[in-house]
């Protein structure tokens, strides 16, 4: 036993990092998933509770695979015998007792990505199951009522149990799709926590760490698979500039205004070196592309610096690559940065008849951007102001709105 | 995306008037809000749900002098409508939510009849930056 100073913020890295092999061996054993994942998560629960006041155990993998599979057995559970301290015997398993297999955590982030699982769903599913979240953590940082991410999760197994999928690796016929899955859902993650960086919701940005440290895991795993890396790369890159992407009161700060030294120059190096690997490797995939472009933007010292030439050209691969709207949206802008704002407003009228954006503020914002470039001030307004009525976050739509007033005929 | 789902009852006809509904309807309404919110919690797409107690006890503030708040009886007695509870939920698209709000409209009244509420859908904006 280690001392009894363990405190909570100690146990809990540990536990994140046991959950997926404990949950692995368990589900390779019985073939209930949604039962072994209840069982595992009780075992979170009850170690949790017990290791900061009697220190963690010596066998702590054993520990937790013992509970849990007791959990799994015990037909009988009355609510005391939920409650008692698990005894001594709950030690008898020995760390290398519990069958780790490699693979076991690679299944499990498959498992828990299915596309049969909707968006929520997985994103819920994964961070309990991999990373070994608890549900009250993952409703916290979801803002929503425990009672609703414990749904969300339990129907996500209902969902696996349904589309009928092993405890197995998918076959080379559906991996890349469900590659694509899971790297989407890591995505999904990482965007979450690092849209919420501010005042209250600060306990969210632990989001972002937890995808940025799950999608390391895969890393670890898939270490040749180029668009793991590119998304690790691209994580990296992007979460880098946080610090400096909100003002003191939540306000957003767009990229050309913030303060670069508030960039953290570790992350770049990292997400720099990573994405540098795999583009040298002649691969190129969607996220390889946008992390690429993130270390063109990280790698400007001032915002005049930034080599928009080759922003424009990354952005153009990646039209062919993976066409969408909101690529568009910011090829038409790289375009207007180095041919101007003619010729960045030019690309953005495929769009209006574009039903993926149809009604969406995006187009507007965008718009309003280039008239502002372009000096025509009274339509940048016209799109600021429209733009602001559609977004859904507070902060874009005071920093539209104050654009739009900054240009507006009473400009102080 | 997340919505709010204001439930306007009439003056006249609004829950708050149970007690000259026959015995048994009250619950029954009740008894469908509970079904309601226990099926929003079941499909992972509940956030808040809150109802306000009677509009008879509601008050009108404004700022007053030297910050003293300046009260007095509402809300406006003429409306034809008070708002008598709201519902926060997190759906994947707009439609989703005003199927929610179409059941809660048609919450039972008097005679077992839905009470065809109106219910006011509008978007909540979340406090904080747009995603990447």
């Amino acid at each position: 036993m280690t001392p009894k100073s363990t405190t909570n913020e100690s146990v809990g890295p540990l536990l994140r990092e046991l959950a997926p092999q404990v949950l692995g061996a368990l589900a390779r054993r019985h073939a209930d998933f949604a039962a072994a994942e209840d069982a595992v998560q009780e075992a979170l629960l009850a170690a949790a509770l017990q290791w900061p006041e009697d220190g963690v155990p010596e066998q702590p993998r054993g520990w937790l695979f013992r509970v849990a599979s007791r959990r799994l057995t015990d037909h009988v559970r009355s609510e005391s015998a939920r409650r008692r301290r698990e005894d001594e015997a709950a030690m008898s398993v020995r760390d290398e007792e519990v069958e780790v297999e490699r693979d076991d955590a690679l299944v499990l982030v498959f498992m828990c990505c299915h596309p049969a699982l909707t968006p929520p769903s997985a994103i819920a599913l994964t961070l309990r199951a991999v990373g070994g979240l608890t549900t009250a953590e993952i409703a916290k940082a979801f803002l929503v009522p425990e009672a609703t991410m414990a749904q969300r999760i339990s129907r996500a197994k209902q969902s696996i149990k349904a589309s009928g999928v092993r405890f197995g690796l998918p076959s080379d016929l559906e991996r890349a799709e469900r590659l694509g899955a899971v790297l989407h859902v890591l995505y999904l993650i990482f965007n979450e926590g690092y849209a919420s960086s501010i005042g209250s919701d600060l306990q969210r940005t632990d989001l972002s760490n937890e995808a940025i440290r799950l999608t390391r895991a895969l890393h670890e795993l898939l270490p040749r698979d180029a668009e793991v890396a590119g998304l690790l790369a691209l994580m990296l890159l992007t979460d880098a500039r946080r610090e400096a992407r909100t003002g003191a009161h939540g306000e957003l700060i767009p990229l050309d205004e913030q303060n670069r030294k508030l960039w953290d120059k570790r992350l770049i190096a990292e997400g720099t070196e990573l994405v540098s690997a795999t583009l040298a490797r002649g691969s190129v995939g969607a996220y390889q592309l946008q992390a690429a472009i993130a270390a063109v933007h990280d790698e400007a010292k001032r915002a005049m610096d930034t080599d928009w030439q080759q922003i424009f050209a990354l952005y153009g691969v990646l039209k062919r690559v993976s066409d969408s709207p909101a690529v568009t949206l910011s090829h038409a802008i790289a375009a207007a940065m180095v041919h101007g704002p003619r010729v960045g407003l030019e690309l953005l009228k495929p769009l209006d008849t574009d039903p993926r954006m149809a009604g969406h503020y995006r187009l507007d914002a965008v718009r309003a951007h280039l008239y502002e470039m372009a000096g025509a001030h009274a339509r940048a307004v016209s799109h600021y102001l429209a733009a602001s009525e559609r977004t859904e976050s507070v902060p874009e739509r005071n920093y539209l709105i104050t654009k739009a007033a900054r240009l507006g005929p009473n400009k102080g | 995306m997340r919505y709010m789902l204001m439930m306007h009852a009439p003056h006249a006809t609004g829950e708050y008037q149970h007690a000259v509904w026959a015995p048994g309807e009250f619950e029954a309404h009740m008894a469908f809000m509970h079904r309601l919110n226990r099926a929003l919690t079941d499909a992972g797409e509940m956030v808040g749900v809150e109802a306000l107690a009677a509009p008879v006890e509601a008050k009108i503030v404004r700022a007053g002098k030297h910050g003293v708040p300046a009260v007095t009886d509402g809300p406006f007695a003429e409306a034809k409508e008070f708002l008598a509870g709201y519902w926060i939920v997190e759906v994947e698209k707009a439609e989703r939510a005003y199927e929610i709000a179409a059941t809660a409209s048609s919450a039972t009244g008097p005679g077992g009849v839905p009470l065809n509420m109106a219910i006011e859908v509008r978007r909540v904006m979340a406090i904080r930056p747009p995603d990447v």
